[in-house]
């Protein structure tokens, strides 16, 4: 990692100094309105070379999956192959225009209606919608279907939906964003949803529940179809976030567990580009009944030919043209490759690779709820007096790892999610385990080396309450 | 780590304390420290009725958000205008300058429903 200081760009600015030359005006000027005009743009003024430098070396202080561990999983980083890149940047599927027609774009038509097809497959569904752009878009998109569902069947009065509390905090939102209420439903002892708390919600004013399987804690939630069934029972609908679907693949179709309405992430589960690197896809998945109300347009076919369509009760557009295509011949790519055995051993690694660095750590890192784990398990970090979370987390840079997700999920103190993924090694596995018990030793022996980490990055030990309570977002000269 | 003796709390750790007719709500010094660093908290306008147990606003730490919520029935007769600008005071005293909304409770009774001082006490783990 390039270490060395990097001056804002603003301030390696030297007057008059431009990236480009133009040719002299051959016309005559038009000056603009003078009270449009402005002596001062605040501006950086750069040649060529000083702003490739300057961007090349800020990009040498990234970290990236590609150089390092990352053990915050497919929540936000896991490994994209690189053959997914080779398959999307055939100049077939760049120079094609978004309004060319279905005439001219049967290639891409029928790859949309392929994965569609797959992906209705993978999750035992009956049809699918590729619009949504990322994983709570297409919870929005769920339970939009679920509210003019029930409207259609008079059921409108229905305006409650029902959330786990190790959900994640999108689901709640979407909820919000659609108008529904949401209400609380505790987890039982075994970090599982409590039936009978669930029991004593249900009502006539229930519209569903959202349930993450498996659950945010990466335990599998082996009532699904009792808690499915109850729901059903008591005139609501089941959503699924599939947030953690890489658990699940080839071997569990959450659509023949009574759920009704799933959303996958395409960026998590089928290793298209995530986080700064997107965009998104959070396409959404439906049973038979709920597919007229799909968000459109889709692919269809017709006779041997592709075309868009808009689903008859459709909820209509999620977004301008047809979801983000690149990252749809990414997944298709992925899907194609791996195939219906290579997408199960996808989650059985992952499965495994998360027990063993359960098996592993779990002495060092208590857990709150003592069990095996699905592809994720969640550790607790305050293992010595005065150590938090945040020192164990802010010491792995330093032995080269990327921090897990931390303080998350909230009904687990001082969490410490950690989530491989399938493409890691034994050996990579190994070396972080050999990292998180010389941390877990010097946590007792040298705890001051874990509060002041990190100690090899650029900067520090960053502020993050200054920085949450005074943000500065603009550069000011 | 302290209780105000004077308070009542909820199981979702807001305490509700009576001054003269209105209730004095704001969260308690256990959940502060659980929380820690606050950034940010969201409260109702004055005049908002509110049931008890319904979200009367939001607070966020650096680790998390979480809901508030109301510990009696009863309506909004002020919100704690200090917050806006240093949410640290809900850290640094959160039975005193840390207050965030006092309520015109519709049912005084609800106070008695919540847990005494020292019941708070034991259910956090406190002697």
């Amino acid at each position: 990692m390039n270490l060395l200081p990097e001056p804002l760009i603003f301030n390696v600015s030297s007057p008059g100094a431009q990236g480009c030359s133009l040719p002299e005006s051959d016309v005559p000027p038009s000056p603009l309105p003078q009270d449009l005009t402005r002596k001062h743009l605040g501006l950086p003024e750069v040649d060529e070379l000083t702003v490739v430098r300057h961007f090349t070396r800020l990009s040498q202080k990234n970290f990236s999956i590609d150089t390092n561990f990352y053990p915050l999983g497919s929540c936000t980083m896991k490994y994209n192959p690189k053959a997914n890149e080779v398959a999307a940047s055939h100049s077939g599927w760049k120079s094609l225009h978004p309004l060319i027609g279905d005439r001219y774009s049967q290639g891409a038509l029928e790859l949309v209606f392929r994965l569609q097809e797959s992906l209705a497959e993978i999750g035992g569904f009956s049809a699918v919608s590729l619009q949504p752009a990322a994983g709570a878009h297409g919870e929005l998109a769920g339970v939009l279907i679920i509210r003019d569902y029930l409207e259609s069947i008079g059921q409108g009065q229905r305006k409650t939906m029902l959330i786990p509390d190790s959900a994640h905090g999108t689901n709640p939102a979407s909820c919000t964003m659609a108008g529904f209420a949401t209400r609380t439903v505790p987890s039982g002892n075994d970090g599982n949803i409590d039936i009978k708390a669930l029991e004593a919600m249900l009502n006539d004013e229930v519209a569903g529940i959202m349930v993450t399987n498996p659950n945010t804690l990466g335990l599998f939630e082996r009532n699904i179809a009792k808690i499915a069934k109850m729901i059903h029972d008591a005139g609501g609908l089941v959503y699924g976030d599939g947030a953690n679907m890489n658990a699940l693949t080839g071997v569990f179709k959450p659509g023949k567990s009574g759920i009704d309405v799933m959303h996958f992430n395409l960026h998590k589960t089928f290793s298209t580009p995530h986080g700064g690197g997107g965009p998104g896809s959070g396409m959404v998945a439906v049973v038979s009944k709920l597919a007229d109300f799909l968000p459109g347009p889709v692919a269809v076919k017709q006779g041997k030919k592709f075309a868009l369509a808009m689903p008859p009760a459709s909820i209509g557009r999620m977004k301008a043209f047809y979801g983000n295509f690149g990252v749809l011949v990414r997944a298709y790519a992925y899907i194609r490759m791996l195939g219906r055995d290579g997408l199960r051993r996808v989650a059985e690694n992952s499965v495994l690779n998360a027990n063993y660095l359960r098996a592993k750590l779990e002495r060092h890192y208590p857990l709150k709820y003592k069990k095996a784990c699905m592809h994720e398990f969640v550790a607790m970090g305050n293992i010595a007096p005065g150590i938090r979370t945040l020192d164990i987390a802010k010491r792995l840079i330093d032995y080269g790892f990327h921090p897990p997700t931390i303080y998350f999920p909230l009904i687990v103190p001082e969490a410490l999610m950690i989530e491989p993924t399938e493409t890691e090694s034994k050996a990579v596995l190994d070396a972080f385990v050999e990292a998180m018990l010389s941390i877990a030793q010097e946590a007792k022996t040298k705890p001051e080396l874990l509060n002041a980490a990190p100690t090899t990055t650029p900067v520090g030990r960053l502020d993050e309450v200054a920085a949450a309570r005074c943000p500065v977002l603009c550069y000011r000269p | 780590m302290s209780i105000d003796a004077a308070a009542r709390y909820a199981e979702s750790h807001e305490y509700a304390k009576l001054e003269g007719s209105l209730v004095l709500v704001g969260i308690s010094d256990h959940a502060q420290e659980e929380l820690g660093d606050i950034v940010f908290v969201e409260l109702p306008k004055a005049g908002k009725l509110l049931a008890k147990g319904q979200v009367f606003g939001t607070v966020e730490s650096v680790k998390a958000a979480s809901d508030l919520y109301m510990p009696v029935s009863g309506e909004v007769s002020e919100v704690n205008p200090a917050l806006q600008a240093d949410a640290g005071l809900v850290n640094r005293e959160p039975y005193r300058k840390g207050w965030m909304i006092k309520v015109k409770p519709s049912n005084i009774c609800d106070l008695d429903a919540l847990l005494s001082a020292e019941a708070y006490g034991k259910s956090i783990g406190e002697a």
